[in-house]
């Protein structure tokens, strides 16, 4: 009874595509954002990957997957390939925890300051890269900058350390000025999670007698538990997205010690100097590894789904 | 009964109180350390070039507006200024009203191809910046916009785009289908129902997307950075900043003041809007 209707007040397709005319109109602005500047660039790099192509105003010379087969010989292209998700897997933890630190600690209604805590945590986050670039480097200058001018006074060091200009230190200095930078959007974010324990809870606590920590870890913790995944899988995303501070600040240097995988695209695709420009080069690169990153993203939701229907079967 | 067994519990030797106290004592201590390079950052602003390195605290002794004098006039500081407001508002009113209707239709609406532009919605969002650089910049220039400000303005206006559409979509399909009913009982149109009732109801999702649409334009480095290469008169903040330090690599005054500049009307727009924002956005979360 019920499909027999619904089939038969169902209008034709071309009828249902008049009777959304006003749905569409709608969606146009959008659209065409979306598709100039997100799709079409999408399918517009895998071509350009297949093209020997110095230059935008220069001739396109279709050479197939050439430009594949010379990356995966490139030396340079494999350390930043490297470098990006060793960047990414040492800050997302590092950066989730520090904010969930602080979230916990500003959750608390009563505490005092707490929106202004708050605020001055967020200040680096709309401090743009390129300030942070000349603040930092003037702040950890070797040469009387202040940071190494105090932990000399203290003692703490017998020489100036040179946090941007040594190989073997400037990746993890980005790594700490960036952890700095964001850590107030994913406290942001745990906040956020945080408002879905009920007040109730805390209060049964108390008269309880439960101790806040004992409350924080077995009770609020596994709470938002399921937030942390979509927390890590922004956070990871964005520090994927390391261009600008790189840029910012070493420029992928010294000696391409900090060069992560944007900072190589642009290096070969922009900044040669005095070489000739490699478009189709860079673009091989920027879609290995954007498929990389969208490759580990699928693994990593489907890991989750299961996960989470494992937990289902078990529950009930 | 019950007041003798509250009575009973063991008083801790920290009461709820004092433990407030210290912790913020503690916070505050934590958050000066914490915004340390941005109190120096204002503090070296306000000294002479042979001051900042004199080891004086950040309580500059002899205080001084030239550098922000010499950054406005000299470094163009003030047109940059300019340039990237123009390029923020601009980009900030495109996403924010195509996000919207994007987000309505598709939160609210069943229509044929829905489905399709969700998928492919979800399949771009984790896309990074360093894919899209090139076709990008291809794009603007076959348009004749490639060396210029509309040019920048359209392009970061792709840069958050796909979590706008979501946002407004995820809070448009929460809301309660009586609203559109009795607009519709009431001979309201499609287009005014969006506009004067659902448009207004959204607005937590409307300032979240302007404050973050704001943040990201105000930011945004690489796209200004390849647009502007070949065209130093259109650079904004950011390149402009940037440009700064590589051509007065000894005026730490000028570069500190110039960074100054750069950071006050976010911030100053952040501090108005925090409280709306940091609800919104933990809306969104939620949702």
């Amino acid at each position: 009874m019920a499909t027999t209707s619904s089939t038969a007040t169902r209008p034709a397709f071309a009828a249902r595509l008049w009777q959304s005319r006003i749905d569409y109109l709608f969606l146009v602005p959008g659209m065409l954002i979306f598709g100039m500047f997100i799709l079409y660039p999408l399918f517009a790099s895998q071509y350009f990957s297949l093209l020997r192509w110095s230059g935008f105003d220069a001739n396109q010379t279709f050479i197939g997957l050439a430009n594949y087969a010379e990356l995966l010989t490139d030396k340079y292209f494999w350390d930043a390939f490297g470098r990006s998700f060793l960047f990414t897997s040492s800050t997302v933890p590092i950066q989730m925890l520090v904010s969930l630190v602080f979230a916990i600690i500003l959750n608390d209604k009563l505490l005092r300051l707490s929106a202004l805590f708050r605020t001055l945590i967020f200040l680096p986050v709309v401090t743009p890269v390129a300030v942070i670039g000349i603040v930092m480097s003037i702040i950890l200058s070797p040469f009387n900058g202040p940071i190494n001018l105090a932990m000399l006074d203290l003692q703490l060091l017998a020489r100036p350390l040179d946090f941007l200009g040594d190989p073997k230190l400037v990746l993890w200095t980005l790594a700490a000025i960036y952890v700095w930078k964001w850590v107030g959007v994913t406290m942001v974010y745990w906040l956020a999670a945080l408002q879905t324990v009920p007040a109730e809870l805390y209060e049964a606590a108390r008269l309880d007698g439960v101790k806040s920590w004992q409350m924080t870890l077995f009770v609020v913790l596994p709470m938002i538990m399921p937030f942390a995944i979509v927390i890590a899988l922004i956070s990871a995303i964005s520090a994927l997205n390391v261009f600008p501070l790189v840029q910012a600040m070493t420029q992928g240097g010294p000696y391409f010690a900090s060069e992560v995988m944007e900072v190589y695209i642009f290096r070969n695709a922009f900044a040669t100097a005095g070489a000739i420009p490699r478009l189709g080069y860079a673009s091989a690169a920027g879609v290995f590894f954007g498929a990389s990153i969208m490759g580990l993203t699928i693994l990593q939701i489907l890991a989750v789904r299961h996960l989470r229907n494992r937990e289902k079967t078990n529950g009930r | 009964m019950a007041a003798e067994a509250v009575e009973g519990i063991r008083q801790p030797l920290v009461t709820p109180r004092v433990r407030r106290w210290l912790v913020s004592a503690g916070l505050a201590a934590v958050c000066c350390i914490w915004i340390y390079p941005l109190l120096w950052m204002v503090s070296a602003s306000l000294k002479s070039n042979a001051m900042i390195f004199a080891n004086e605290g950040l309580v500059p002794s002899q205080p001084t507006f030239e550098n922000y004098v010499k950054a406005w006039n000299q470094a163009n500081i003030g047109a940059y200024f300019f340039n990237t407001l123009f390029v923020t508002v601009g980009s900030v009113a495109i996403v924010t009203i195509s996000t919207a209707m994007m987000g309505y239709v598709l939160g609210r609406r069943r229509f044929p191809g829905r489905g399709l532009i969700f998928a492919l919605i979800i399949f771009t969002i984790f896309v990074p910046q360093g894919y899209t650089i090139i076709p990008v910049f291809d794009l603007l220039t076959r348009l004749g916009i490639g060396q210029s400000l509309w040019g920048v303005m359209l392009a970061t206006s792709g840069g958050s785009f796909v979590i706008f559409v979501l946002l407004f979509a995820g809070y448009f399909s929460q809301m309660p289908n009586e609203l559109e009913e009795a607009a519709k009982m009431d001979g309201v149109g499609f287009v005014k129902t969006f506009w004067y009732v659902m448009l207004p109801l959204s607005r937590p999702i409307i300032v979240t997307v302007v404050v973050m649409q704001t943040l990201y334009a105000w930011n945004d480095f690489l796209l200004p950075l390849v647009v502007t290469l070949a065209n130093p008169a259109i650079r904004t903040l950011s390149v402009g900043v940037y440009a700064f330090k590589g051509e007065n690599f000894v005026d730490w005054g000028g570069m500190t003041a110039a960074s100054t500049i750069t950071i006050l009307p976010v911030v100053i727009l952040f501090l108005f809007l925090q409280r709306y924002f940091i609800d919104g956005l933990a809306g969104a979360v939620k949702g």
